[in-house]
């Protein structure tokens, strides 16, 4: 497959991570440097940089779903310090291809340090925007409303030269008016579809029966177990309540949004959502996609992305 | 730390045998890395995995090597779910994929001090590798194996030796393994701790050792997505604060590093 032109960058094919679902220092260390032999995407994509260190949330923080995962990891990463100072340079000694380090946070003025302060490395590549975050003023996401995405996104601009992707949430009325906002904001590009907000209860034999048990009969996990259901009263599964839904559920969801997105804007769009081999690709770049990553499906297989490529560019000849 | 290739790897299932209430899977992979005893993999049926009732399973599943011989990596299996359920099914001549060896195993033994290897339930499988290697290097060790009854005690015959423990009597000791433990470091304040199994199993073989100083390597089980690193959904709390990722800090951490097992990080009960 030719290279691909995205924001004054050349890359060899046109498959990238999603955010958040390879941690190319784990897979380095769990794989040795067969990975670099064969690093299966054109580009990197950073897990979310928040400006201080977080934790996550407790466990549960996975659900299999149907032809998918629910998940409700809860963004942890070493804080945008801990980032520079430690991710950065071992990532800089082997990683063989552009580093985009996507960043979150709650004010525009938050966002615009994170922006500035990885505009200054060199190691960084692009810059993508995580707007799936709510305003601590309005409680609703950055990304969900187009008059606050086009606001965020127009103040965090000047603090970079570097291409700026905003990645934006499927969960809002007019995905495609957030894609066109975040262009009028000044985004070099946008990328979709992030997960979709779902929830889980807990099997009925666990926490919810759990919590009808008497003090004494519980025992020491009847007693967590019955603890998690105060908290939960409606027998949540997952440990932050609500999660994210991706995988192959998601893919006709983000078929249209794609097609939506790219039908608003000039600038290029990021494509993903479920994608497990080369057609399902496809359906994206001709949906109006320049590039596509795969997330879920990395999960399972590592190399996927290395074969999703292969698989374009045997149709592209 | 012995290291997977990030390519799966399409295994042939060899047998698919019953032990007691568990089955063996055995599976032949005569180039695959030689696992260290409490390494896993990653596994999925190559076929029907998806697309069956509920769409399930979809993602693979985390299994400890039970062991490794004669070209063969034998798993321990418990139908639990759809995912477990479709590889109990596997035929001899089907296949699987399979990633791994993944994660950090057991520590070296220590020279002069006996190895008591506490498994619960199906969780008694990495204990089988770390048994025979021990036996290998010459270290004296004792298993102490619990399940529920008779019919699932019959999977200690994965191991040598085992003293048994069921919760309704039906083999040896009516109670817990953890009664078992007990009772051994009263009599060899010098032995270490080896454990796999439950997480309330688990987290008593934790407290247990805390109390008496004796050093303890607690083998993990997590809802995991990938197995590297990857999801950071197996993540489990850490003593001091911050989580631990179960597939890459473990699936075997040194039990100083926990101040309780997590309800959810333990082998099916």
């Amino acid at each position: 497959m030719s290279p691909v032109e995205f924001c004054g960058m050349t890359l060899e094919h046109p498959v990238i991570n999603g955010s958040g679902t390879f941690d190319a220092i784990a897979a380095r260390h769990a794989f040795g440097e067969a990975l670099e032999q064969e690093f299966p995407f054109a580009a990197f994509v950073s897990k979310t940089i928040t400006l201080r260190a977080r934790e996550g949330n407790p466990s549960p923080r996975l659900w299999e779903a149907q032809a998918g995962l629910i998940n409700s990891i809860g963004l942890p990463n070493r804080g945008l310090e801990g980032y520079l100072a430690e991710d950065l340079p071992k990532l800089a000694q082997w990683l063989p291809v552009p580093l985009l380090t996507n960043v979150m946070g709650s004010t525009a003025a938050e966002i615009s340090e994170l922006v500035r302060t990885c505009d200054a490395r060199r190691e960084i590549a692009a810059i993508e925007l995580n707007v799936s975050c709510p305003n601590v003023q309005t409680g609703l996401d950055i990304g969900a409303d187009p008059h606050q995405l086009e606001a965020v996104v127009r103040a965090v601009r000047p603090h970079t030269r570097k291409p700026l992707i905003v990645k934006l949430t499927p969960n809002t009325a007019d995905v495609g008016a957030c894609a066109r906002a975040a262009q009028e904001g000044g985004a070099d590009a946008v990328s979709l579809i992030n997960t979709l907000r779902a929830m889980a209860l807990a099997p009925r034999t666990t926490a919810r029966r759990a919590a009808q048990l008497p003090a004494a009969a519980g025992g020491e996990v009847g007693a967590a177990e019955r603890d998690r259901a105060a908290v939960n009263p409606a027998g949540r599964w997952l440990g932050g309540g609500t999660g994210g839904l991706s995988g192959p559920a998601i893919r006709p969801v983000a078929l249209a949004q794609v097609a939506a997105a790219a039908a608003c804007v000039e600038i290029p769009v990021i494509g993903m959502g479920g994608v497990q081999c080369a057609e399902h690709a496809q359906d994206l770049l001709d949906a109006g996609a320049t590039l596509v990553a795969v997330g879920t499906e990395s999960f399972r297989e590592p190399l996927v992305g290395a074969r999703i490529a292969h698989g374009l560019a045997a149709r592209s000849t | 730390m012995s290291r997977a290739s990030p390519q799966r790897r399409l295994l042939r299932v060899t047998a698919n045998e019953p032990l007691g209430a568990y089955r063996l899977l055995r599976v032949a992979d005569p180039d695959g890395p030689r696992p260290d005893p409490g390494q896993f993999a990653m596994l999925a049926a190559a076929e029907r995995w998806g697309g069956g009732a509920d769409e399930r399973p979809y993602l693979a599943r985390a299994f400890s090597l039970a062991r490794v011989r004669d070209g063969e990596a034998h798993y321990l299996l418990e139908d639990v779910g759809p995912g477990t359920r479709r590889l109990c099914e596997l035929r001899p001549g089907e296949e699987l994929l399979a990633l791994g060896p993944l994660g950090r195993g057991f520590s070296a033994p220590h020279a002069d001090r006996r190895a008591l290897l506490v498994g619960g339930g199906v969780g008694i499988a990495p204990l089988a590798i770390l048994q025979d290697t021990l036996t290998a290097a010459g270290a004296a060790s004792t298993a102490l194996l619990g399940f529920r009854d008779d019919a699932h005690a019959a999977g200690a015959a994965l191991l040598s030796d085992a003293l048994l423990a069921t919760d309704d009597g039906s083999a040896g000791h009516a109670g817990l393994v953890t009664d078992l433990l007990a009772a051994e470091l009263e009599r060899d304040r010098h032995a270490v701790v080896y454990a796999c199994g439950p997480a309330p199993m688990l987290e008593a073989v934790r407290a247990l050792c805390a109390a008496r100083e004796t050093p303890a390597q607690l083998a993990l089980e997590a809802g995991m997505a990938c197995g590297f690193g990857a999801c950071y959904g197996c993540a489990v709390p850490a003593r001091g604060g911050g989580y631990l990722r179960v597939c890459v800090d473990g699936p075997v951490l040194d039990a100083a590093r926990l101040d309780r097992v997590d309800a959810h990080a333990g082998a099916p009960a």
